[in-house]
């Protein structure tokens, strides 16, 4: 093979060693409607993944199911296989609660606890008992604190209750709250919808720094937000996979008319 | 002519005021050839208003100062001799009502007319037996004087019902004519009715306000005439309640208020924990399907009449602790007591409590349970440490309000605790409430202006004091917890 042709498969696909999880025939029902037809998608080790599509295609549907939070939703059913790291999330043997530390959610609105921004970092440790002294879990507070961009903001005011911070510092409170109990994957459901574009580029700053030491997994309905942050976008469309690749390929020379479109803001 | 009689023609003459006014709006806009300035249905409703509400409030206020006015000029003109020995004034003014209620009844009958009436002699005709066959049982023979009294009594009623009825008509036909004089059509009358039904709107919530204002009234005015011949300081600070007949009675608020919060302390006791952990279940851990069932089934605890679980205590609760429990650890043997009226009132008060915070759990976010279960954690350790501090001061506020009615209780603490008023700890002891007292010192057998019966205002009013602020307390708590998530 050349090494242009090299590069091209590169481009494409990601390399067996840099997958983190992978999706294999993944269907999703709520009750009788299926919201997922048969989804084969992979995510990528340390890098930013974006599902992007219009509103009802399934992207948030897909990403909840990353970490099993679809099983909070009694009449919903998941089918096909969803691994990470080679283990099958869905297998009975799996503790569900083990799950949701190593991979971590973000969620549309922030959803701060209403308790001081100090518990709020300390939450997942302490339940998963990650420390051992107090001064351990300062110290981890402080880490996720500083990691998500928002310590020097608090840090005078770490007792004071987290409802109380403004839209865009508690959404990155969220995410130093996702950071502190250690996950290997983070899915953000849409993290800066909520937000005015001065915290959305904070945030958007925060998710390309960790990028080194996290996977991500990130649903927008931004178009130059997948395009600033992600290295990989995935299309969906009425609970179908359109098209996933590289996202700059994706959003310069995508393969078909309905991604076009959409990037281009013909339709949805 | 009877009240219900003038409220009809009132309504009558409304209806017929609608339909003038709208007819006089109609036409007076075709007249002047201008577009009306409300719809033809505001000034009819505009007249209907003018004619239907002065006059029944007029009517409303009449029919309750009349009787009032009416007594008490009458009751002046009864001779201190016609008052017989140790009775009061107003006993003899209760038979005089029954007598004049009787002659209307007689001449209502017709084979009496009035001339015959204002004939009719106490001593000649057997005005006792007369007034029997009508149906107005007497406990004696009228005398002249009260005979005299009644009829004055009833010509006075009839005169000023006479009057009222006159005034009340000529009060509804005056605002009408006035209010279908001056309907232009640039009336503003769609204006006018809003306004009107303000004003109505909040009459109403003032009846409700001057009622609650009326009842304190009368409490303090009643206690103050208590403390003014019994001593505060005795009241409040004295540790024995022994009422006597003949006066020297020891009136301490002490043992009832033991007893009272014993008894509510050991209902909440068994209410709150089961009351949240029935909530807990409901809202985070049953089915929507079972939920749906359990939930009413639960709340129909709360529709069981007091008595009925008074009845509860008294025969199968009491005997139950005092044969299994009180008597085989030698802690007395009374099947009333403090525990057999709190556990039942426990039970009753475990829909107020699990109701409630079944409600303010499931107003806690969905979002703040995703957060936490996205973080990993289990179930019990999102209700733990997420959902219950986030619902805690709503809960507080169902457990005051819970409280306020545990101290308000009597029915179950008559039959299940007895009424001795003593200060103990032991819980298998009969002990008594302030409500219990409040009942048993009103229908005893003391005269009303005595201390004795007295007190039991004063006893009202602090429990009165007590579950007000219990109440604004939990209000203020519940308010502070709902701009949390706002």
């Amino acid at each position: 093979m050349t090494e242009a042709a090299t590069e091209m498969a590169v481009d494409t696909a990601i390399k067996e060693s840099a997958i983190k999880m992978r999706g294999t025939d993944v269907s999703v029902f709520y009750g009788e409607k299926q919201a997922l037809f048969d989804v084969n998608l992979d995510v990528a080790r340390n890098s930013v993944t974006a599902l992007i599509g219009p509103s009802g295609c399934g992207k948030s549907t897909f990403l909840r199911c990353l970490n099993r939070m679809n099983d909070t939703i009694d009449i919903c059913r998941v089918t096909g296989e969803i691994t990470l790291e080679g283990e099958n999330i869905y297998d009975p043997k799996i503790d569900v609660v083990e799950l949701r530390a190593r991979v971590g959610m973000v969620f549309q609105k922030p959803n701060p606890f209403p308790k001081s921004i100090y518990e709020n970092v300390a939450y997942g440790p302490r339940i998963h008992g990650l420390t051992n002294s107090r001064a351990e879990l300062d110290e981890i507070v402080e880490s996720s604190l500083r990691k998500a961009a928002i310590w020097e903001e608090v840090k005078d005011r770490l007792h004071e209750p987290g409802t109380g911070l403004s839209g865009g510092q508690q959404q990155r409170l969220c995410i130093a709250r996702a950071i502190a109990v250690s996950p290997e994957v983070i899915l953000m459901d849409e993290p800066c919808s909520a937000l005015d574009p001065i915290a959305t580029a904070k945030v958007e700053e925060l998710i390309d720094e960790l990028r080194g030491n996290f996977t991500i997994v990130i649903v927008t309905h931004s178009m130059q937000q997948a395009a600033r942050v992600s290295q990989r976008t995935a299309m969906f469309h009425l609970g179908k996979l359109v098209e996933e690749g590289v996202t700059d390929k994706m959003f310069t020379n995508p393969e078909t008319k309905l991604t076009q479109d959409y990037i281009t803001g013909r339709f949805g | 002519m009877t009240p219900s009689a003038i409220i009809l023609i009132v309504l009558g003459l409304a209806a017929i005021g609608y339909v003038l006014g709208r007819q006089r709006a109609l036409k007076t806009a075709q007249r002047e050839g201008v577009k009306l300035h409300s719809l033809s249905g505001y000034h009819g409703q505009s007249v209907a208003l003018f004619i239907a509400v002065p006059a029944l409030f007029l009517l409303a206020a009449w029919l309750f100062l009349q009787p009032v006015l009416i007594e008490s000029s009458v009751s002046g003109r009864i001779p201190q001799s016609a008052i017989p020995e140790g009775g009061a004034r107003s006993l003899v003014m209760f038979d005089v009502r029954r007598i004049a209620e009787g002659l209307n009844q007689i001449v209502a009958g017709g084979d009496v007319s009035e001339n015959d009436l204002a004939d009719m002699r106490a001593d000649v005709t057997d005005v006792r037996a007369r007034l029997a066959e009508v149906g107005v049982a007497l406990g004696s023979d009228v005398s002249p004087i009260v005979l005299q009294t009644a009829k004055e009594y009833r010509a006075t009623d009839l005169t000023a019902s006479f009057v009222r009825n006159i005034a009340v008509l000529v009060v509804a036909l005056g605002f009408g004519a006035w209010a279908l004089a001056r309907i232009r059509p640039g009336l503003r009358a769609r204006n006018i009715s809003e306004t009107f039904i303000k004003a109505l709107l909040m009459g109403s919530s003032l009846v409700a306000i001057l009622t609650t204002v009326g009842i304190v009234g009368s409490l303090l005015f009643e206690s103050i005439s208590f403390f003014n011949m019994y001593p505060a300081k005795e009241f409040f600070l004295s540790t024995t309640w022994n009422p006597q007949f003949r006066g020297g009675s020891e009136l301490g608020i002490l043992p009832l208020l033991w007893g009272t919060l014993y008894v509510s302390f050991v209902a909440l006791a068994l209410a709150v924990p089961l009351g949240l952990m029935i909530a807990i279940y409901l809202a985070e851990y049953a089915g929507s399907r079972l939920r749906s069932y359990a939930k009413p089934a639960i709340e129909v605890l709360a529709g069981i009449p007091t008595i009925v679980y008074g009845l509860f205590a008294l025969i199968t609760v009491g005997p139950f602790l005092r044969d299994w429990i009180a008597q085989p650890l030698g802690l007395g043997s009374s099947s009333s007591s403090v525990m057999t009226a709190g556990l039942v009132m426990g039970i009753m008060l475990i829909p107020f409590i699990s109701s409630l915070s079944d409600d303010i759990i499931n107003s806690v976010p969905q979002a703040m349970r995703d957060g936490s279960y996205g973080l990993g954690a289990t179930k019990s350790e999102t209700i733990k440490q997420v959902i219950l501090p986030a619902a805690l001061p709503g809960i507080v506020g169902a457990f005051l309000l819970a409280a306020s009615r545990a101290i308000g209780e009597t029915m179950i603490v008559v039959m299940g605790a007895g009424a001795s008023a003593q200060l103990d700890l032991n819980p298998f002891e009969a002990m008594t409430t302030i409500t219990v007292k409040i009942v048993s010192q009103l229908t005893g057998d003391t005269e009303f202006a005595s201390p004795e019966t007295l007190v039991a205002f004063a006893l009202g009013l602090t429990l009165f004091v007590f579950t007000l602020g219990l109440n604004i307390l939990a209000l203020y708590i519940v308010r502070k917890y709902r701009e949390q998530y706002e």
